[in-house]
C-alpha cells in the first residue's frame, strides 16, 4: 500500500505548481488552469485522507469542490470569452481599466 | 496674659500697599501712588512705635498666633509672630529707616516711568523683611529670607532695559541661591535632630547639650551651614561679589536693601541662632574669621574705587564683616548695635550719594564731581556727619558700636582686634577720600569743548549747574543725620547690651583692671580714625596729584586692587565658565541634543524608514498580493510543521 505521505507530497507539489503558475503566468487561460490545478491538488489530499482514515467526509468535500469548480469554470470561461471579444487580448496585465 | 498687639498688621500693611500700587498703580496718578506708597509703610512704622511704647508692659517673648500652616506628625510650623528685644530693634530699624527711604524715593524717582512699580516693589520688600524679622520659626523666616531676595532681584534689575542692571540682578539672585542652599540644609539638619524649627523648641533642645569643644558635631555643622546662608545674604567672603554689582539698582534701593536692612538679615539670623552658635565654638570661630577677613578685604578694595556707590558698597561689605566679627566673638548685642547704627549712617551715606548723583545729573564717577559743597550744602552737611559717624569719630553713632566690637574682639583674640583696627583706619581713609573727592576742590563735571560750549561730559539730559535736591529728599537726610549723631548714645554704659540681655544672656563681668585697657583701645580707635582723616586730607585736598603718583609707583598691585583683586574674573574662570561650558557642551550638545532629542528624532526617522519600505508591498499589483499571501501561508505552515516536529 502506498503511504499517506506520498499522496500528500504529490498534493503539495501540484498545489505549489498551481501557485507558481498563478503568480508567473500572464495568460488568463493559463492562470485559470493553475487555479484548477490548485483545487485538484487539495482534492487529492482530501481523498488521500479519506482513504487513510476510512472516513467519507473527505470524499463528500471533493464532490462539493468539483461542483464549485465546474460552476466557476463555466462563469470564468464565459468572462474570458467576453474579455477577449472586447479587448482582443488574453494578457492579464493589459486588462487594467479599473486600476488607478 | 499679654493683650493682643495685632502685630500681624505690621507686615500686612506694606503688603497691602504693594498690592494696591502693583495692581492699580499703572492707571493712577503719581500723587496717588505716593500717598499709597507712603501711607502703608508709615502706618506700619506708627504701629511699630505703638508696640514699642507698650513694650515694657509685656511678658516676653510675646508670641502671636496668626494661622496654621504645616502640622504633620509632630512637626509644626505656623504663621506665628515673635516679638522680643531683638525683633523690636530690627522692627524699628526696618520700618523707621524704611519709611524715611520711602519719603526720599518720592523725590528721587519722581521722573521715572516705573514710579508705581518702584513703590510696589519697595513695599513688597518691607513686607518680606518684616516677615523675616518677626517670624517665630526658621521656616517662616526662610519665606521672608527668600522674599527679600526676590524684592532685591526685582529692584536691582529695576531698570531692566539696561543690560548691566539685568545681569546684576541675576547675579545677586544666583549668588544668594548658593547661600540659601546652605541655609536650607542647615534647616533640614535641625528638623532631623530636633524635630522642630520653632526658635523656642530648638533652643530649649540645644541648651542642655554639651558644648562641642572637643570636635565638630551636628551643632557645628548646623552653625556653619547657617553661616553659609548668612554669607550669601549679607555679602561675606566668598559670596560678597553680588553686592557691589547690586549698585545698578536705584540709589534708594541701595540705601534700603543693600545697606540698611536686607543685607543685615544674615547678622540677625546668626544673632537669633546664638544658642546654637554658643554650643559650637568652631562654627563661631568660622563666623569670626569670615567677618574679620571680609571687613579688611572689602575695605582695601574700597580705597581704589572711583564710583561713589561702589565705594559705599564695599564699605557696606566691610561693615557687615564687623558685625559678623562681633557675632563670632560672642558679642551678639554689639553686632546688633552696629547693625542699628550702620543702618542710620550707611542709609544716610547712600541717600546723600543719591542726592549728589541727582545734583550732577546722573554722574556716579567721583572724579567728575568735586567742589559740590557750595552747590548742595545740606547734602554736604548730612553726608559729613555720616562720614564722621562711619569713620568712628566720637561721639557719633559709629564710634560707639565699632569700639564696642573692637573691645569685645580684643578680649577674645588680639588678632581680630589688630585687623579690626587696621580696617577702621582704612575705613576712615576711604570715607574721607569720598567726601573730599565729591565735595571739595573744584567742580570737574563740566567741560568746555573746543567751540567754547559748556557740555556735560556724561549725562545726556544735562541741567546746568549742580543743584540741591527737593525738600522731600533733604528732610530724610536730616532725620538720618540726627540719628547718626545721637544713635550711638543708647550704647553708653552698656544700656543697649542690657536691653538685649534677656535675649543673649548677661554679659560676663569685666574685670575692673581692664577698664584702663578699654580706654586705651578707645583712644587708639579714635587715633586711627583721625589718622585716616588726615591722610585723606593730605592726599585729596592738599596734594591732589599725589594719589596718582602713588598709584603709579605701586603698579600692578594698585591695578589688582582697582580691579577688586580680579575676584570676579577668578570666579568667572573657576565657576561660571566651567558651568556654562559644561552646560553647553555636555548638557546641551551632549545630553539634550545627542540623547534626548536624538531619541525622539531617531524613533520618528526609524518609523518613517520602515514605513517607507513596507509601503512598497501595497503596489496595487494583484499578483504580488497573491505572492504575499502564498509566502505568508508558507510561513504559517512551516511554523506549524516545525512546532509539530518539536
Amino acid at each position: 500500500m502506498v503511504p499517506l505521505s506520498y499522496y500528500l507530497m504529490l498534493s503539495g507539489i501540484l498545489f505549489a505548481c498551481g501557485v507558481a503558475g498563478f503568480l508567473i503566468k500572464r495568460n488568463i487561460i493559463t492562470i485559470f488552469m493553475s487555479i484548477e490545478l490548485m483545487l485538484n491538488g487539495v482534492n487529492l489530499s482530501f481523498v488521500a485522507f479519506a482513504a487513510h482514515w476510512h472516513a467519507l467526509a473527505g470524499q463528500v468535500f471533493v464532490f462539493f469542490v468539483m461542483v464549485v469548480a465546474a460552476a466557476e469554470a463555466a462563469v470564468g470561461l464565459a468572462i474570458i470569452i467576453a474579455v477577449y471579444r472586447t479587448r482582443e487580448t488574453l494578457n492579464i496585465d493589459q486588462v487594467n481599466l479599473l486600476k488607478l | 496674659m499679654n493683650p493682643s498687639l495685632h502685630l500681624w498688621l505690621i507686615p500686612i500693611l506694606p503688603l497691602a500697599g504693594a498690592a494696591i500700587n502693583g495692581f492699580l498703580g499703572k492707571k493712577s496718578s503719581r500723587q496717588g501712588v505716593s500717598v499709597v506708597g507712603l501711607l502703608f509703610p508709615g502706618a506700619a512704622f506708627a504701629w511699630a512705635l505703638w508696640v514699642a511704647a507698650r513694650f515694657s508692659s509685656l511678658s516676653l517673648p510675646y508670641q502671636e498666633f496668626f494661622a496654621h500652616w504645616i502640622r504633620i506628625s509632630g512637626f509644626t510650623a505656623d504663621f506665628t509672630l515673635y516679638l522680643d528685644q531683638l525683633s523690636l530693634v530690627m522692627l524699628l530699624v526696618v520700618t523707621g529707616v524704611g519709611f524715611l527711604i520711602h519719603i526720599y524715593s518720592i523725590g528721587y524717582m519722581w521722573d521715572d516711568p516705573g514710579y508705581y512699580r518702584f513703590f510696589a516693589y519697595l513695599n513688597l520688600f518691607l513686607f518680606f523683611m518684616l516677615t523675616l524679622v518677626l517670624a517665630n520659626n526658621y521656616l517662616l523666616m526662610f519665606i521672608g529670607w527668600e522674599g527679600v531676595g526676590l524684592a532685591s532681584y526685582l529692584l536691582i534689575g529695576f531698570w531692566f532695559t539696561k543690560d548691566s542692571a539685568a545681569s546684576a540682578g541675576k547675579k545677586a539672585f544666583i549668588v544668594n541661591r548658593i547661600g540659601d542652599f546652605g541655609f536650607l540644609i542647615g534647616l533640614f539638619l535641625l528638623i532631623k535632630h530636633f524635630g522642630s524649627l520653632n526658635f523656642d523648641q530648638v533652643f530649649e533642645a540645644v541648651k542642655p547639650l554639651s558644648v562641642e569643644t572637643a570636635g565638630a558635631g551636628v551643632l557645628t555643622a548646623i552653625g556653619i551651614l547657617l553661616m553659609v546662608g548668612a554669607c550669601g545674604k549679607s555679602a561675606q567672603i566668598p559670596l560678597y561679589v553680588w553686592l557691589p554689582d547690586a549698585m545698578e539698582g536705584p540709589t534708594p534701593v541701595s540705601a534700603l536693601i543693600h545697606a540698611a536692612t536686607m543685607v543685615t538679615a544674615g547678622v540677625y539670623m546668626v544673632a537669633r541662632s546664638h544658642v546654637i552658635f554658643e554650643h559650637a565654638p568652631m562654627a563661631l570661630t568660622v563666623v569670626a574669621i569670615i567677618g574679620t577677613l571680609t571687613a579688611f578685604f572689602a575695605a582695601t578694595i574700597g580705597i581704589a574705587q572711583t564710583d561713589i556707590k561702589k565705594v559705599l558698597a564695599y564699605s557696606t561689605v566691610s561693615q557687615l564683616g564687623y558685625m559678623f566679627m562681633a557675632c563670632g566673638v560672642g558679642a551678639f548685642s554689639a553686632g546688633i548695635f552696629h547693625l542699628m547704627t550702620h543702618a542710620f549712617f550707611k542709609g544716610l551715606l547712600f541717600l546723600g550719594a543719591g542726592s549728589a548723583i541727582h545734583a550732577v545729573g546722573g554722574e556716579q564717577d567721583m572724579r567728575k564731581m568735586g567742589g559740590l559743597k557750595s552747590y548742595i550744602l545740606w547734602t554736604f552737611l548730612t553726608m559729613s556727619i555720616a562720614t564722621l559717624a562711619i569713620a568712628g569719630i566720637p561721639p557719633l553713632a559709629g564710634f560707639w558700636s565699632k569700639d564696642e566690637i573692637l573691645w569685645k574682639a580684643y578680649q577674645v583674640s588680639k588678632v581680630y582686634w589688630a585687623i579690626g583696627i587696621i580696617t577702621a583706619f582704612i575705613t576712615s581713609f576711604y570715607m574721607f577720600r569720598l567726601l573730599f573727592m565729591t565735595f571739595f576742590g573744584d567742580y570737574r563735571g563740566t567741560q568746555v569743548d573746543a567751540h567754547g560750549h559748556v557740555t556735560r561730559s556724561h549725562d545726556a539730559h544735562a541741567h546746568g549747574e549742580p543743584h540741591e535736591s527737593p525738600m522731600v529728599m533733604v528732610v530724610p537726610l536730616m532725620i538720618l543725620a540726627v540719628l547718626s549723631l545721637v544713635g550711638g548714645l543708647v550704647g553708653i554704659g552698656n544700656r543697649f547690651e542690657d536691653f538685649l540681655a534677656p535675649v543673649f544672656g548677661s554679659p560676663e563681668a569685666v574685670e575692673a583692671a581692664s577698664h584702663g585697657t578699654e580706654m586705651l583701645l578707645m583712644g587708639m580707635s579714635v587715633a586711627v580714625a583721625l589718622l585716616g582723616w588726615w591722610l585723606a586730607y593730605l592726599l585729596y585736598c592738599k596734594r591732589p596729584e599725589l594719589p596718582q603718583k602713588i598709584a603709579d609707583s605701586l603698579g600692578d598691585f594698585y591695578q589688582a586692587v582697582a580691579h577688586k583683586y580680579y575676584i570676579d574674573e577668578l570666579y568667572a574662570a573657576l565657576f561660571v565658565k566651567p558651568l556654562i561650558d559644561g552646560s553647553t557642551r555636555i548638557l546641551w550638545q551632549g545630553v539634550d541634543r545627542k540623547i534626548i532629542d536624538a531619541t525622539v528624532d531617531d524613533s520618528a526617522d526609524a518609523a518613517r524608514h520602515v514605513s517607507d519600505e513596507v509601503r512598497h508591498m501595497q503596489s496595487g499589483n494583484l499578483r504580488s498580493y497573491a505572492g504575499w499571501i502564498a509566502v505568508g501561508s508558507a510561513v504559517v505552515i512551516a511554523y506549524m510543521i516545525w512546532m509539530g516536529v518539536r
